[in-house]
C-alpha cells in the first residue's frame, strides 16, 4: 500500500487498483471541530481535482476534492453519525471513500508523505 | 413551570459580575432569565377565554386535525413579555458600534422611518390600478434613476428581493444575452476574494466555477485571470471593492480582458458603499452589478427588515432586464409587464417576483438619497473608508494586518490570528469582545487570511464611538498576546457562558418537545 498526498490536503492510500481517499491531520486541525460530512455514494464517478465529497466545521464549508479519477466503491457510513472521526483519527477511522481508480498514472503527480510534511511546513 | 428551567445558574460561574450574590429566580437586576415559550404556558392552557364553537357541519372532507397541535398558551402580557425579555438579550445597530465585516451595519436614519410610514406610501397595495399609485410608482423610477446615475450604467432592475437574488438577476440577464448571439457558456470564473454568494449563484444557475487566485497584495491575480479567459468563460463575477477591503485597482484592465474574450463582467456591489458617489461602476466596464439598498442606502437587515438588490445593467444587457418595471411616458408612470413588453421589451429573460420589489426599502433609500444629496452620498464613501483606515492603523501593533502594506484599505480592516499566544484563536477573541459589549467582528472569512477578523465601522460611529471599540479590541488583542487564560473562558459576563457550538451543530435540537415525550425517546 502507497500513501500519496495533494495539495488541497487529500490523502490517499493506493492498493493495486483501489484506493483508499480521506483528508489529512493538517486539515482537520486548520478547520477544527468537524460538524458535518458527505460522501459519495457508491457507484459515483470521481473526477481527478473536481469535488467529491463536502467536509462542514464550526469555521466553514469545504470541497473535499478526489486526488485521481475514478468510481466511488464504498463510502464511510460511520462519519454521518459521528463526524468527528475526522478529527480523531483522519487518517485512519475518518477516511471518507474508496475508489476503483481510472488511470493509476493520474498518480505520478501526488506527494509523498515528506513532501507533504515540507509543502505543509512552507504554508 | 420553572422560571429558570433551562437556564444559567448562579454556580455556573461569575456571571454576576464578581460578587457571589445568588437570586430565587436566577435574574440579575435588569437582566432577566427566560424560558422557552413553551415552558411559561404550556400547551395544556389557554391564555385567553374563547367560547368552544358552536358545532356544524365541516366541509374538510375528512382532513380536519385530529389530535392537539401543542401551541403554548399564554395571555397577551405573557407573551409581550417573552419577546420584549428575548429583544434585551440581543444586540442591535440601535444599541452600539456593530462591527460585523462584509454587513454594512450602520445606523437607519429616522427620518426613512418616518417617509416610509406615511400612509401614502405603506397603504398602498401592488394590485391596485396604477393611476391610484402615481406617487408610489415615481418613487421607484426615481431611486432607479439614481442608481443609474450612480453606477454610470444604463438600466436597471428594481424588483431583486437582496444580494444573492441581484446576482441571479444578473447571471440570467449574462445568460440571456450570450443565448441570444448562440453562445452557450459553460464557465464562470470567481476570484477568491469574492464574496461566498458569487460561486453558490454560479452553480445555482448551472455554470462550472473557477477559482481565480489572489495576489500576495490581496488582490485578483490579473495574469492567472488572463490566461484562463477563453471562449468557454461566459463570465467572470468580481467584487470591488473586494472582501480583503481592498480597491481592485486593475477593474478596467480586467474587464477590458473579459470583454476581449467575449464574456461578461458582473460586479458584486454590496461594498458600493465604499464607492459610492466617487467612482462610476460603469467607467470601469461593469456589465451588471447588485446594490444592496439594505447596506449602502441604510435600510434596515440583519433581522429589522427584508433585503433589496436592484440590479444596474450596462447597454449590453438592459433589454434582458427582467419584469416587471416602471417606465416613464410622458406625465405619466406605467408599469411595463408581459402584456405591454412585446413591443419594446421583448427580449426580457422574464419575471423574478410576483410584483415591483421591496417597496418599504424603495421609500427609505429614497428619504436616505436626497436626505445627503449627491455631495452627502460622496462623503457616505470618504467617511466609511477613513473609518475603516482609522481601525486598521490604530490596531496595527497589536493585531497582525495581512494586507496593511498593500495601501490603505476601503471600508472594512482586515485581521489575521497571527502573534496570539499558543492556543489562542479568533473565537476567543469575538468572544472577548462579546463581554466589553460589543457584537464580535465577522470572523473566519475571508477565507484567505487564516483566523480572519473582518472589521466595517461604517461612516455612521463618531470618532468617539471607534475609540471605544478601539479600546475594547485593543485590550482584548493584548490578553490573547499574552495568554490570558481568563479570555479562553469568554464571554463570562453575557446572559451564558461559552455555548458548545460543535455540540450544537452535530447534535442540533431543533424542536421543543413535551417533557415526557422526550424522555420517552431517550
Amino acid at each position: 500500500m502507497t500513501l500519496y498526498f495533494t495539495k488541497e490536503h487529500e490523502w490517499i492510500a493506493v492498493d493495486g487498483g483501489s484506493a483508499t481517499v480521506g483528508i489529512t491531520d493538517y486539515a482537520q486541525a486548520q478547520l477544527g471541530d468537524i460538524v458535518f460530512v458527505e460522501v459519495p455514494v457508491a457507484g459515483t464517478a470521481v473526477e481527478k481535482g473536481k469535488e467529491a465529497a463536502v467536509v462542514e466545521s464550526v469555521k466553514a464549508a469545504s470541497d473535499v476534492y478526489a486526488p485521481v479519477s475514478g468510481t466511488v466503491t464504498e463510502s464511510n457510513g460511520a462519519l454521518s453519525d459521528d463526524p468527528a472521526l475526522v478529527n480523531t483519527a483522519p487518517e485512519s477511522d475518518g477516511w471518507f471513500f474508496k475508489l476503483a481508480l481510472a488511470d493509476p498514472s493520474e498518480l505520478d503527480g501526488l506527494m509523498d508523505a515528506d513532501g507533504y510534511k515540507a509543502f505543509c511546513e512552507s504554508l | 413551570m420553572s422560571v429558570n428551567a433551562s437556564g444559567w445558574r448562579p454556580e455556573m460561574g461569575d456571571a454576576s459580575g464578581g460578587g457571589a450574590v445568588e437570586t430565587f429566580t436566577g435574574n440579575r437586576a435588569l437582566m432577566l432569565e427566560e424560558p422557552l415559550i413553551f415552558e411559561i404556558g404550556g400547551t395544556a392552557r389557554t391564555g385567553v377565554d374563547i367560547d368552544v364553537p358552536a358545532g356544524g357541519a365541516s366541509r374538510l372532507g375528512g382532513l380536519e386535525r385530529s389530535r392537539p397541535i401543542g401551541l403554548p398558551g399564554l395571555t397577551e402580557p405573557e407573551a409581550v413579555r417573552h419577546y420584549t425579555r428575548l429583544s434585551r438579550q440581543n444586540y442591535a445597530i440601535d444599541l452600539g458600534l456593530f462591527p460585523l465585516g462584509s454587513c454594512t451595519m450602520k445606523h437607519n436614519p429616522r427620518l426613512n422611518e418616518r417617509m416610509a410610514r406615511l400612509p401614502g406610501f405603506a397603504d398602498i397595495h401592488p394590485l391596485q390600478p396604477v393611476d391610484t399609485v402615481q406617487g408610489g410608482l415615481a418613487l421607484i423610477h426615481l431611486v432607479g434613476e439614481w442608481l443609474v446615475k450612480l453606477t454610470g450604467m444604463t438600466a436597471v432592475a428594481m424588483s431583486p428581493k437582496a444580494g444573492a437574488h441581484g446576482e441571479l438577476c444578473g447571471l440570467l440577464a449574462i445568460r440571456s444575452a450570450l443565448e441570444a448571439r448562440g453562445d452557450a457558456r459553460r464557465v464562470i470564473l470567481v476570484p477568491e476574494s469574492a464574496h461566498g454568494t458569487n460561486p453558490a449563484t454560479a452553480a445555482f444557475c448551472g455554470y462550472a466555477v473557477e477559482n481565480i487566485p489572489a495576489t500576495a497584495e490581496g488582490r485578483v491575480d490579473l495574469a492567472a485571470l488572463q490566461a484562463r479567459l477563453g471562449p468557454d468563460v461566459a463570465a467572470v463575477m468580481i467584487t470591488n471593492p473586494n472582501t480583503c477591503g481592498l480597491f481592485e485597482r486593475d477593474m478596467k484592465a480586467i474587464s477590458d480582458a473579459v470583454h476581449a474574450a467575449g464574456a461578461l463582467v458582473y460586479c458584486d456591489g454590496a461594498n458600493f458603499n465604499a464607492i459610492v458617489g466617487r467612482v462610476r461602476p460603469g467607467d470601469l466596464g461593469v456589465d451588471a452589478m447588485h446594490i444592496n439598498l439594505h447596506k449602502t442606502f441604510s435600510t434596515p437587515h440583519g433581522g429589522g427588515g427584508p433585503g433589496a438588490g436592484p440590479v444596474v445593467l450596462s447597454a449590453a444587457l438592459a433589454p434582458y432586464a427582467p419584469l416587471p418595471f416602471i417606465e416613464r411616458q410622458g406625465d405619466r408612470f406605467v408599469l411595463i409587464e408581459e402584456e405591454t413588453a412585446e413591443d419594446h421589451h421583448g427580449d426580457s429573460f422574464g419575471r423574478m417576483v410576483a410584483f415591483h420589489g421591496q417597496m418599504g426599502m424603495f421609500v427609505r433609500a429614497a428619504a436616505y438619497m436626497l436626505s445627503h444629496g449627491a455631495d452627502g452620498l460622496r462623503q457616505v464613501a470618504e467617511d466609511a473608508v477613513l473609518n475603516a483606515n482609522y481601525v486598521l492603523r490604530s490596531l496595527e501593533d497589536v493585531l497582525d494586518a495581512p494586507f496593511a502594506a498593500s495601501g490603505p484599505c476601503m471600508h472594512e480592516a482586515l485581521f489575521s490570528d497571527e502573534g496570539m499566544a499558543e492556543g489562542f484563536t479568533t473565537l476567543d477573541i469575538a468572544k472577548g469582545l462579546i463581554d466589553e459589549g460589543f457584537h464580535p467582528m465577522t470572523m473566519y472569512f475571508p477565507l484567505v487570511v487564516h483566523g480572519a477578523m473582518l472589521v466595517e465601522p461604517t461612516e455612521t460611529e463618531s470618532k468617539a464611538a471607534l475609540d471605544q471599540f478601539i479600546g475594547a479590541l485593543r485590550s482584548v488583542a493584548n490578553r490573547a498576546r499574552q495568554g490570558d487564560p481568563a479570555l479562553k473562558g469568554a464571554p463570562h459576563l453575557a446572559p451564558r457562558r461559552r455555548l458548545d457550538e460543535t455540540a450544537a451543530a452535530r447534535k442540533p435540537v431543533l424542536v421543543w418537545r413535551e417533557p415526557e415525550v422526550a424522555e420517552a425517546a431517550e
